[in-house]
């Protein structure tokens, strides 16, 4: 009874549409409603400030993808933003460049424990990057002696101010590079697909002897250098390092990104496109209930209820298949 | 598989003193169109021990779960001691008072052994749980069986065996009139079993009935009387066991009978068998109530059957050799250099490769695509540092998808979408991409149709004609005695015997599944053949 | 007849002897850790083992230990709930609005919330088959959002001006105040609630095996839809005392509070997938936490980030141990 396999009917095909392409088609309509109703809206100077806004947790959130997509989840984003914060201010004296990459080691210290955690000795990954979460920002502040530093390190400030020709702004431009880097890594890498193959089944993938382990750890360290960029993107926009506040609560914005992009928290698929259009749409409601007026905590009721109608929509694609 | 059924069931026997205790009677189970039990009558005595036999995919498991409420009757109706009832879940079967074991011990191992027999029924005092009278009763109860064990211990502290009786004991302290035992002994010890053995005849001195589910021909002929034989969602045979020789019991499950002649499939008529050297030679293979000491050999252009009934240790030999299950002891050596044992990427290195029994969990990857679903194992190989070479990919991807006819609109459609024939030959494919040396097969035409069936068999002799090892397990008795050209039958996790050259037919394998063989390969069984019907 | 005596199970005496080992770590750990802290800060600091200061711990530890009891339950049925720091932030702006009309109002307005939002994230997860953490994800935003909402994006802060209400939250008898009374009268029946009652037995029962539960004829979502409620309502009620003891609703409170209520349960004992823990360990675990963040405070020259690092590190080696422990005993 068991063994006999029936080639499913093509139902719900309305359901599987809004799944996969539900968030361009809300981010279509998001616009459409501030052509109408909101003045000022398509100007390259709102479009600019938008774009610069969504940065870190547009970064953030592909890397969430990367780890989402092997039936993951990476809370410690937050805490290595703070890591990343707190180190670079220490070793600026040896130029930007040098803090940056011992920051980036340090963060990466973060995706190894976790990586470990989970790949290793098995821990669930809400509970191995739950630890981290706590321990990775309480490090972060011992690090940095609990306190806030004004950085004016001239590389940081130009890369945060300027822009090419005026138009393009360099976080956007690393934005952009990076969601290049990483949808050549998700599309065109033997890494890529072994990690969607471990989402989509663990099981398999074992037994057609991928090395599971391994690509874990990569993952997960990836995740954490990802969220070190975007910590040190937060930084250069502040002009300061604030490791206490800096990316509070930017996973949960990085995970809503990634489901309503159309990567289900069941793993076995990557959306990068979906992811930024996720993030866009996040940074493009809110900014519409702020031209409005809608108060702050209304729009974070909004956010709540997008993430659970996304879940609940990716939830019945499990179901229907 | 499609034959016609010349053995009518046989009329119930008429004597049928006490009323049945419950019965089914024309019960029709149907998943999406699929009939999975068709017309089933059944009845179950008070006090009797009641055997339910056939291989895999005969509707055994879907019965059970019709009778013990986790699944309802599409048509035809149960009684329970004469009334008829309708169980619309689990919870109401127990309380009616049909309980069931199953294989696995399904009870909560954190919780204390009391806590697990009172659970959803704790007695209690002002509201309260009163332990005292809960492990009072516990111990009560289980002393009935001959089992002293301290009631407030943790349940995952015990025994397999001693989990199994408190599994029992709840069962049966839940006013229990039948017992359903759903394959009890499968991780118990020999004296365990016997523990087991001797409890039940208790409950049948309590005019319990059980009905008593395994593959394992000893017990079933030690601890029953009758049996219903299931094979293709139908009853083909109810009766007592004492009338029945092994033999018989065997072919009825198999639906063979010898007078079959070859044919059915699309092998060639003779098996493959080589004196090259072997490329495998696997000793001792080992793993604690799974196999023990296993040796097989196979040489390159071999097709070896493994044979055995369900549960016979086939499918963990497969996974013992292709490094997928860790050894208690053992090893595999391929072209004389031994393997790493328990590792899947050390076996794949040594060119052992295995399509897994179950394609849905353990093979593909249903979000992915026909192509990568393909090459997903040799993804390393076709790419350059670290990029996933599509031309590479598309050259591998294109050969495999025209030689076994994989039929998909395009490669890059999800796998998922693909009929059950088509995801097996995908499966195949990722194996051949990796120039195996050493091809396991688990059941490869198992759920997919006809027209598929015939291409893999035919593309299992062409892999075999090409110099590649094979060993081949399958429920289907054709299929294995007519693509094999050696056999090795398995029987309670060992080696029962190998038959070679004109041994391999129907007759002495299925002699050989029953345990009628001398243990020396090659004694034919020839003056048994008379008997068979 | 012949009698059976309990054998050991399928493990060697090593084995057992280590998984003793690991199981004495991890049931107990915390306790004996915060013996052993107490000890030695009571010998270095003078200042720590006095009436007013272990009063002031109590009295910390009384809110996140109230939380914690709910989230314990959760935790036992291999749940989570992430809503309790805002759910805690509500229940305080709740009861100091609920304060107009005297102490009633002010407890029973904050519970009824707690309850109907409990309700509402159990019933997703026990029925609507979605995963705790992300239902209770979304209800950490949503109720955060609500309870800034009501206060006008925090602008303003409700004040208690109900002396009975004040008067729970800062009176007490003798040195112990109202709420760490509370919280252990609410330990206490949950401790009853936990090992003597069948919806604790249940509790267990779903978080040991959920499918055993369900084959034994457990209403295993009955079960998972109660451990949301009670964890709401204990949010609630937690926050409600702790706006008393502030006098005020302010609805920024809470912020990952969460966090610090699943740390002190795990580092409790309780197991993260559910079946195996207790609330004494859970009153261990707040107890540890709240007095190595005293401690730190009494060093002075201590970074009280360190809090953070050494429960964090704490909460990841026992998870590691559970982790261990339970991949041993499926082999």
């Amino acid at each position: 009874m068991s063994t006999v396999t029936i080639a499913l009917p093509r139902r719900g095909s309305a359901l599987r549409f809004a799944q996969r392409y539900g968030v361009y088609g809300a981010l279509v309509l998001i616009f459409g409603y501030n052509l109408v109703f909101t003045a000022n809206f398509f100007t390259l100077a709102n479009f600019r400030t938008q774009f610069v806004q969504v940065i870190p947790v547009l970064i953030v959130a592909l890397g969430m993808a990367l780890v989402i997509g092997t039936e993951g989840i990476d809370l410690s984003v937050g805490a290595s933003m703070a890591m990343a914060a707190a180190v670079l201010p220490l070793y600026l004296g040896y130029g930007f460049f040098p803090a940056a990459i011992v920051a980036l080691v340090a963060v990466a210290m973060i995706g190894v424990i976790n990586g470990t955690l989970v790949a290793a000795v098995g821990v669930q990954p809400i509970v191995a990057t739950l630890a981290l979460m706590v321990a990775g920002r309480g490090l972060a502040l011992v690090v940095s002696g609990d306190q806030s530093k004004t950085v004016l390190d001239p590389v940081l400030l130009e890369l945060s101010r300027g822009s090419i020709g005026g138009v393009l702004p360099y976080t956007v431009l690393l934005g952009a590079v990076l969601v290049g880097i990483i949808a050549v890594l998700v599309n065109l890498t033997t890494f890529g697909k072994q990690l969607v193959a471990i989402g989509g089944n663990r099981r398999a993938a074992e037994l057609a002897g991928l090395p599971v382990r391994r690509i874990l750890l990569l993952v997960y360290i990836v995740s954490a250098l990802l969220a070190g960029i975007a910590g040190l993107v937060g930084v250069a926009r502040l002009s300061a390092s604030v490791p206490s506040t800096l990316g509070n609560l930017i996973e949960l914005s990085a995970i809503t990104a990634v489901v309503v992009g159309g990567t289900p928290l069941a793993g076995g698929r990557v959306k990068i496109a979906g992811t930024v259009a996720g993030a866009l749409l996040l940074q493009f409601i809110s900014a519409t209930l702020i031209k409005n007026n809608v108060p702050d905590a209304i729009s974070q009721i909004v956010q709540a209820a997008i993430i659970v109608v996304a879940v609940f929509i990716q939830r019945s694609r499990q179901v229907t298949r | 598989m499609s034959l016609p059924t010349q053995d009518v069931p046989p009329p119930l026997p008429p004597a049928i003193t006490d009323r049945p205790v419950l019965e089914a009677d024309g019960v029709v189970k149907r998943f999406a169109g699929v009939t999975a039990l068709d017309d089933i009558r059944f009845r179950l005595r008070p006090g009797e021990s009641h055997a339910l036999m056939g291989e895999n995919g005969a509707g055994k498991s879907t019965l059970i779960k019709v009778l013990t409420g986790v699944y309802q009757p599409d048509e035809g109706e149960l009684r329970f001691a004469g009334a008829p009832v309708r169980f619309a879940q689990p919870l109401d079967a127990q309380r009616a008072g049909v309980s069931t074991i199953y294989q696995e011990v399904n009870l909560i191992p954190l919780m204390s052994v009391a806590q697990n027999i009172y659970l959803g029924r704790e007695p209690r005092r002002l509201g309260l749980i009163d332990y005292r009278r809960m492990n009072a009763d516990a111990r009560d109860l289980l002393s009935t069986y001959g089992i002293r064990v301290d009631p407030a211990r943790a349940l995952r502290s015990l025994a397999l065996g001693v989990q199994q009786m408190v599994a029992l004991a709840r069962a049966v302290s839940i006013n229990a009139r039948v017992v359903i035992m759903d394959e009890p002994t499968s991780s118990l010890e020999a004296k365990e079993v016997e523990t087991l053995f001797r409890v039940i005849g208790l409950l049948r001195e309590q005019g319990i009935a059980i009905l008593y589910v395994s593959h394992r021909m000893d017990e079933i002929y030690r601890v029953c009387e009758r049996v219903t034989v299931l094979r293709d969602g139908r009853v083909v045979h109810v009766g007592d066991l004492d009338e029945l020789p092994r033999r018989e019991l065997v072919s009825l499950m198999l639906g063979r009978t010898v007078e079959r002649s070859g044919g059915q499939t699309a092998f060639a008529d003779e098996g493959h068998t080589t004196a090259a050297p072997p490329v495998l030679v696997a000793t001792d293979l080992s793993r604690r109530h799974q196999i023990q000491d296993i040796s097989i050999d196979i040489r390159p252009g071999e097709v070896v059957g493994l044979g055995g009934l369900l549960g016979a240790g086939r499918s963990e030999t497969l996974k013992a050799m292709a490094g997928v299950m860790q050894l208690d002891r053992g090893s595999v050596q391929v072209e004389g250099k031994t393997v790493r044992p328990g590792s899947v990427p050390a076996a794949i290195r040594a060119g052992i490769v295995m399509l897994p029994e179950d394609r849905k969990s353990e093979g593909i990857v249903p979000e992915l695509s026909v192509r990568d679903n393909i090459v997903l194992a040799a993804l390393p190989r076709l790419s350059r540092a670290g990029f996933s070479s599509k031309r590479n990919q598309d050259a591998v991807v294109d050969v495999f998808m025209r030689r076994l006819r994989i039929k998909a609109s395009s490669p890059d459609q999800a796998v998922s979408e693909l009929s059950g024939g088509n995801q097996q030959k995908v499966m195949i494919a990722r194996w051949l991409a990796m120039s195996p040396k050493v091809l396991l097969l688990d059941e490869p035409t198992r759920g997919i149709d006809v027209g598929a069936k015939a291409e893999v068999q035919a593309l299992i002799d062409e892999l075999a004609a090409e110099g590649l090892a094979i060993v081949l397990v399958s429920s289907e008795v054709e299929e294995v005695v007519e693509g094999a050209g050696r056999m090795v039958v398995l029987r309670d996790g060992r080696v029962e015997t190998e038959l070679t050259g004109d041994e391999v037919d129907e007759a002495h394998y299925l002699a050989a599944i029953a345990g009628e063989t001398p243990h020396q390969p090659g004694a034919a069984p020839d003056e048994e053949q008379g008997e068979t019907p | 007849m012949s009698v059976i005596e309990p054998e050991a199970g399928p493990v060697t005496t090593a084995q057992v002897t280590r998984e003793r080992a690991l199981g004495v770590v991890q049931s107990y750990g915390a306790a004996i850790v915060l013996v052993l802290l107490v000890a030695i800060a009571s010998v270095s600091f003078p200042t720590f083992f006095t009436v007013g200061n272990l009063s002031n711990i109590l009295t910390q530890s009384s809110f996140i230990l109230i939380i914690s009891i709910g989230m314990t339950f959760v935790i036992l049925t291999g749940g989570i709930d992430l809503s309790v720091g805002s759910m805690f932030a509500l229940g305080g702006v709740l009861a100091a609005q609920g304060s107009a009309f005297g102490l009633a109002g002010a407890l029973l307005l904050p519970l009824l919330v707690g309850i109907a939002v409990g309700a509402v994230q159990g019933a997703l997860v026990a029925w609507g088959g979605m995963a705790p953490f992300i239902v209770t994800l979304a209800g950490l935003l949503a109720i955060r959002g609500v309870a800034l909402q009501i206060t006008g994006a925090g602008s303003t802060t409700p004040i208690i001006r109900d002396e009975l209400t004040r008067a729970l939250g800062q009176g007490g008898i003798g040195n112990v105040r109202w709420p760490a009374i509370i919280a252990l009268v609410l330990l206490g029946i949950g401790v009853v609630l936990l090992t003597r009652t069948r919806l604790g037995q249940g509790v267990l029962a779903v978080g040991g095996s959920e499918s055993a539960s369900t084959l034994m004829g457990l209403r295993v979502g009955r079960v998972k839809f109660s451990v949301y409620v009670l964890s709401g309502a204990m949010a609630a009620l937690a926050g409600a005392l702790s706006a008393a003891y502030a006098s005020s609703g302010v609805p920024t409170v809470g912020v990952g509070l969460e966090l610090t209520a699943i740390s002190a349960v795990v580092i409790g004992g309780t197991l993260l997938s559910g079946g195996k823990g207790s609330l004494i360990g859970t009153l261990a675990g707040v107890l540890l936490l709240t007095v190595i963040q005293n401690v730190i405070n009494q060093v002075g020259n201590l970074s009280s980030s360190v809090q953070a690092v050494v429960s964090g590190a704490f909460l990841a080696v026992v998870v590691v141990i559970q982790t261990v422990l339970s991949r041993q005993q499926r082999l």
